[in-house]
Order: structure tokens, then sequence, then C-alpha cells
């Protein structure tokens, strides 16, 4: 029942996303996909007990080979695939509640918090560039080793 | 004019774009470069920060620069630049028929009506409430604050010009919003209620490019979206901790 809520909710979330990036429409239900797949390998790898930091690069892997596999398939550009996508998985709310300790002067607190969202930020990062360094080794292997 | 000043024109304009609707600066000066090549400039440089962008070739003593003042996110115009600059390299568009496509996309409003934006702000909060471990009874009260965040997120942001008093005014709200709703036993979580209703203004796009930039090595380009992203940050959490300030 709550992967069942999960992916409706995250499928929602990276779809109205989408909306409030004004991607082209005919992406939408795309962007709403690859999200809700990012979301759901980091919600059963967190359930599974790894650290959320990996679990974010994970996650962010596939959304970034998803939206290759949608950009080929679609012709258009990467980005609007993979930024709705990645939305589930950004640390937003942590950044939130990094400065809402920073405000109600618990510094100790917004400290550890601030230093995750970069590890998560960094995480997604890492995950996405590793796809597509991934997609250029194949491509130009391809290439080397002739047509 | 000659062709190659309207070459760099075309070029500026498409880098330009690009950069008011939040491509990665990485991509924009890939664009450029490409374009310049398409039609024949030698040894093209761009270089895009997200407030301006350098461009200069090897056939003109000048150096053309843009000034970039508004940034948003639309994935679409993106697109279209996208698919102007692989016609351009495909050789299929001259340089008047490009520099006439971009002119009308950088007149085009191709955003969504405001109320459907509001709209789905307003169902992104209310799945993330969730999606951060609410019940479904948080469901309705993020829900209605997020509308009302992001609606008067739109509305501040045409009253006043900083966009900094707009991300307060607008977390105010939501914070107001989800202490009213709770107080009065509307909704149960008001962590997950406020985490899920300021979602729609969150910079969290802005954190992961500047990562990205970084890594990339546009340095600049990194550090200047960091700030950006650290300074609405700080706006959303100092409008909610007002709220929790005075209640």
């Amino acid at each position: 029942m709550t992967v069942f809520t999960h992916v409706i909710t995250s499928f929602i979330a990276a779809a109205g996303f989408g909306v409030l990036f004004n991607a082209p429409r005919q992406a939408l239900i795309q962007c709403g996909l690859v999200g809700m797949f990012g979301w759901i390998l980091y919600f059963f790898l967190t359930k599974e007990g790894l650290d959320v930091v990996p679990s974010t690069i994970f996650a962010a892997m596939l959304v970034a080979v998803l939206s290759q596999l949608c950009a080929k398939l679609f012709k258009t550009p990467v980005i609007i695939f993979n930024v709705s996508g990645i939305i589930p998985l950004v640390p937003g709310g942590i950044a939130y509640d990094a400065m809402r300790h920073f405000v109600e002067n618990d510094y100790t607190a917004a400290v550890q918090l601030s230093t995750q969202v970069m590890l998560l930020a960094g995480g997604i990062a890492i995950g996405l560039m590793f796809a597509e360094v991934a997609n250029q080794v194949i491509k130009k292997t391809g290439e080397w080793l002739g047509p | 004019m000659t062709k190659q000043a309207a070459t760099a024109r075309v070029c500026m304009m498409a880098g330009k774009i690009m950069l008011e609707c939040g491509a990665e600066t990485y991509r924009v000066e890939d664009t450029m470069n490409r374009i310049a090549n398409a039609y024949g400039l030698k040894n093209a440089q761009s270089y895009a920060t997200p407030t301006g962008i350098n461009f200069s070739h090897e056939n003109q003593d000048m150096t053309y620069f843009r000034r970039v003042t508004s940034r948003a996110t639309d994935l679409h115009k993106i697109a279209e630049v996208n698919d102007i600059s692989r016609k351009i390299t495909a050789g299929e568009l001259s340089v008047s028929e490009a520099k006439l496509q971009l002119n009308n996309i950088s007149q085009a409003k191709l955003t969504f009506p405001a109320w459907l934006q509001i709209v789905a702000a307003a169902f992104v909060s209310g799945s993330f409430a969730i999606m951060f471990g609410g019940s479904w009874g948080d469901f309705l009260p993020a829900f209605l604050a997020g509308g009302l965040g992001f609606a008067s997120m739109l509305f501040f942001d045409r009253l006043v010009e900083i966009r900094f008093i707009a991300e307060f005014f607008a977390s105010f709200v939501i914070g107001l919003a989800a202490v009213i709703s709770v107080h009065y036993g509307f909704g149960q979580a008001l962590d997950r209620i406020i985490i899920g209703a300021v979602m729609p203004l969150v910079p969290g796009l802005h954190i992961t490019n500047a990562v990205r930039d970084l890594m990339i090595g546009h340095l600049v380009a990194g550090l200047s979206k960091g700030v950006e992203a650290v300074l609405t940050a700080f706006a959303i959490g100092a409008g909610v901790a007002v709220v929790f300030a005075f209640l």
C-alpha cells in the first residue's frame, strides 16, 4: 500500500514540476515516469537500510539513464527529462530544514544539515554525470571499433 | 551587415534565450560554438556565466557582450533553441532564417497559464508532504498551503522587483497557512506540511546544477548559481521562521 502511495505521489510531483518548469506538453507524462522510477528505486534502497547518499547516487543514475533513453526516443534535449526526474531526489526539504535551524540560532544542527545537503546535491550530480560519461564512452568505443 | 556579424548575433541571441531559460552554462557555450562552427566562424570563443555572455571570433576585432538579468526555468524554449541549433548544424537553416526563428522564440509566451501552474504547485506540495512521511490527512493542508504560497510568490514577484523579498513573503504565507491549519486540527504533522508546501519554491535544481557546473569546471558559474540557491533557501527559511517567532 505504501509503495503504491509513493508511486502515485512521486509521479504527480515530477509531472507537476514539469508544469512549473514549463516542459513541452507532450513530454509531461515521460517526465513524471522518469521521476517516479528514480524515487521508487531510492525508496526501496533506503528501506533496505542503505545510506541516503549512495541511494541518491544510484537513483540519480537510473534517472539519467532513463532520461538519455527518452531523449533518444523523442528527439528532445536530455535536460527536459532529467530536470523534472531528479526533483523528487533533490534535498529541498533538508535545505529548508537547515535554513530554518540557522534562523532559529541552532547552528550545530544547521551546519550538519547543510553538509548533508551538499553531499546529496553532489551525489545527484555524480549520478547524472556517470550516466553521461557512460554514454560517451559507449559512443566513442563504438567509433573506435569501426563502423 | 556582413554575414559574420549576423552570425555572431544569431549566436548571442541563442545563448541569451537559453541562459534566461535556465540552461546549464556549458550547454549554452556548446550551442553557441556549434552554431558558429556551422556558419564557418573561425576560432569562436564563448564564455557564459549566469549573468552575462561574452562571444568573440577570429575574423572580427569586436567582442560581443550581453547582460542577462532575468532568469527562470523554461524547458520548452530550451528545447526549441536546441531544435534550431540542430537544424543549423545540419545545414538546413540560413543565417537570416535562424535569426527570424530565434526572434519568434524569444518573444513567444510558451509558459503554462498561471492558474495551471498554481494547481500544479498545489499537487506537488501535497504529494511531497506524503513522500516525506506525512499521512493522507496532511495532503489537503499541504495542497492548500502550497497553492496559496505559489500564488503569492507569483503575485509578489510582479509587485516587487527583488526576488528575495517575493520568496520571503511567499514562504511567510505558507508558514502562516500551515500553522493555522494545524491549530484548528485540519492537519497533523506541521513539519511535513511546511516542507511539502515550500517544495515548489525551494531551489533544489539550482543546488544540483551548481555542483554539476563546478564538477565540469565552470567555476564562476557554479559558484554564482550556488550563491543564488543559498540566498533563496535563506529567504524561505527566514519567511517560515518569522511565523514561528511570533506564534
